[in-house]
């Protein structure tokens, strides 16, 4: 691969996509430096399936442009760029997972050992066995070094671990880990929040075909508005603790008091500043799954406005 | 990247599906040995029955080898094969050569087994006849071909094997392959212009004439002229769908 070719990276530009009436995708802009591992993360229905499809060169967008590695999708998977892991590709009927790997691995131009790969990805021990006759979690780990077995610059999954068991998941991250260190550019569709939280650098959360928010998972986190700080901390009036910086709400329940903040670090400082008595604090920091609540139903609203209009 | 392992495997997918491949082979001869076996004197349209017969089950049994081989596309696109292909770089022009491949690598045992039991009902030809057979049958599938890719690519997997089924059955009866029904009139000008008629023909022709007539080559010519674009349309709009 050339320097050049791989400092360009991938660029979704202005994205809209629908299917007759419907609108899945309506205006998304994404770029993904060479060698990030990305999640894009949003409810069922949000438009990940629609932006991997276009990424892929599955289907042509409606209006707006995608690159990859400076070439149009397809080009760049004629030019063996480009693994991809759909959510409905199973392997072909009539071949062992060893055949089904080693004819993927013959469309590639520089393909892994094909070995190598079943090891890595725990599908050694199905070399011989039919597609036919995997269960679940066996095929999803055929079709995982089928992925892998192209040696592509840029691997694409659309929820490749949905109806895998947690072991399953943490060994398929292991191995993916492992190949996103070559400096490999990865993108995965995924709703397990925790997935994202835990695999990519970047978490890009998508409601409604938008991007609405865009950050590593610490920062999206961060947007889901208040966190809340929690602390025992009797005859104190309601109004001195709320005029504390970086504190925006205030609940008293008996000695125990709840401060919602717009910043909880600010908060805590001159909670403990102020007020040393405090007692038993505890900052709950807004949890992903929250945010992603948030921020997808604040999408939504808009949505709402937007069609009522 | 040359292409070849997806031929060989494409190959290899073909033979491994038994059951369907021993339906393929079986079928003509079942239907020849006990159609033409009581009738081994017979002479029909001044041959003898056995190899007017014969003729008939070449034709019969490659449509069906052609169309199912081709149809199992069908089976590709059910479960999310042919579009995984979609993000290899495998060229598509690379996937069709494997298939007609394929589908030729079963019609001809399927010849070769209608044209030995014709041996066995004291059919005799001489080499040059048994070739010219052949050839033209060969040359005569295809547009089955062509229409076995269009089927797989159309029919969702469970409708393949009645819609296999449906298109030879219709297609072997209306060109004769189970008997001449149409021998006059308007009828008959339509059956010519099937191209199941002229691979029926193609024994009678590789007898009698020769050759096929002019107007046989015009009409395995024009279905295949008219496929190959339906096919490619075929294709295309399976990609292009979800």
């Amino acid at each position: 691969m050339t320097g050049g070719r791989q400092s360009r990276g991938i660029e979704l530009a202005g994205l809209t996509k629908s299917y007759g009436d419907v609108p899945a995708v309506r205006g998304l802009d994404l770029a993904i430096a060479p060698g990030e591992t990305v999640a894009l993360l949003g409810p069922n229905g949000a438009g990940k399936s629609t932006t991997i499809d276009m990424l892929l060169g599955l289907s042509r967008p409606d209006s707006g442009t995608v690159s990859v590695f400076g070439a149009p999708p397809a080009e760049a998977v004629r030019s063996g760029w480009v693994g991809g892991m759909l959510q409905a590709g199973s392997p072909p009927d009539l071949l062992t997972v060893r055949e089904f790997v080693t004819l993927i691995a013959s469309y590639y131009p520089h393909p892994l050992l094909v070995d190598d790969v079943l090891r890595a990805t725990g599908a050694g021990e199905l070399a011989q066995r039919r597609t036919t006759k995997l269960s679940g979690g066996q095929a999803q780990r055929a079709r995982f070094a089928a992925a892998l077995v192209g040696n592509p610059d840029l691997l694409v999954l659309d929820e490749p671990t949905s109806g895998i068991d947690v072991e399953g998941r943490h060994e398929f991250w292991k191995v993916m880990r492992g190949f996103a260190a070559q400096g490999k550019t990865v993108v995965f569709a995924t709703h397990y929040l925790e997935e994202a939280d835990a695999f990519a650098d970047r978490v890009v959360l998508i409601a409604r075909g938008r991007v609405v928010a865009d950050g590593p998972a610490t920062e999206i986190k961060a947007k889901a508005g208040p966190r809340s700080v929690r602390a025992t901390l009797p005859h104190v009036d309601v109004g001195s603790l709320r005029a504390l910086p970086g504190v925006v709400g205030v609940e008293r329940h008996g000695d125990a008091v709840v401060l919602s903040c717009s910043d909880a670090d600010v908060a805590l400082a001159s909670l403990f500043a102020r007020f040393p008595e405090a007692r038993d604090v505890e900052a709950s920091g807004g949890r992903l799954e929250e945010a992603f609540l948030e921020l997808t139903a604040a999408a939504s609203d808009r949505c709402s406005e937007e069609a009522a209009r | 990247m040359s292409g070849a392992t997806h031929v060989r495997y494409e190959i290899l997918r073909t033979f491994r599906n038994r059951r369907a491949l021993l339906v393929t082979l079986a079928l003509p001869l079942v239907l020849y040995y006990s159609i033409a076996g009581g009738n081994r004197h017979a002479t029909t349209a001044g041959i003898s029955f056995p190899l007017y017969f014969m003729t008939g089950m070449a034709a019969y049994g490659a449509m069906w080898a052609t169309v199912s081989t081709g149809g199992h596309l069908a089976i590709d696109r059910s479960r999310g094969w042919a579009r995984q292909l979609r993000v290899t770089p495998l060229r598509p022009r690379t996937e069709m050569v494997a298939k007609v491949l394929a589908a030729y690598l079963v019609a001809l045992p399927a010849l070769a087994l209608v044209f030995l039991a014709g041996a066995t009902l004291g059919v005799s030809l001489g080499a040059a006849q048994w070739a010219e057979m052949t050839g033209l049958l060969l040359v005569g599938l295809v547009p089955f071909i062509l229409m076995g890719l269009i089927l797989g690519h159309l029919v969702p997997g469970d409708a393949l094997v009645p819609a296999v089924g449906g298109l030879v059955v219709l297609f072997a009866l209306f060109g004769g392959a189970l008997g001449s029904f149409f021998n006059s009139g308007a009828m008959l000008a339509f059956v010519k212009l099937l191209p199941s008629f002229w691979l029926a023909q193609a024994g009678k022709a590789a007898l009698l004439l020769g050759d096929w007539p002019t107007e046989g080559w015009a009409v395995v010519a024009a279905w295949t002229v008219v496929l190959v674009p339906l096919a490619m349309v075929a294709y295309q709009r399976d990609t292009a769908r979800a």
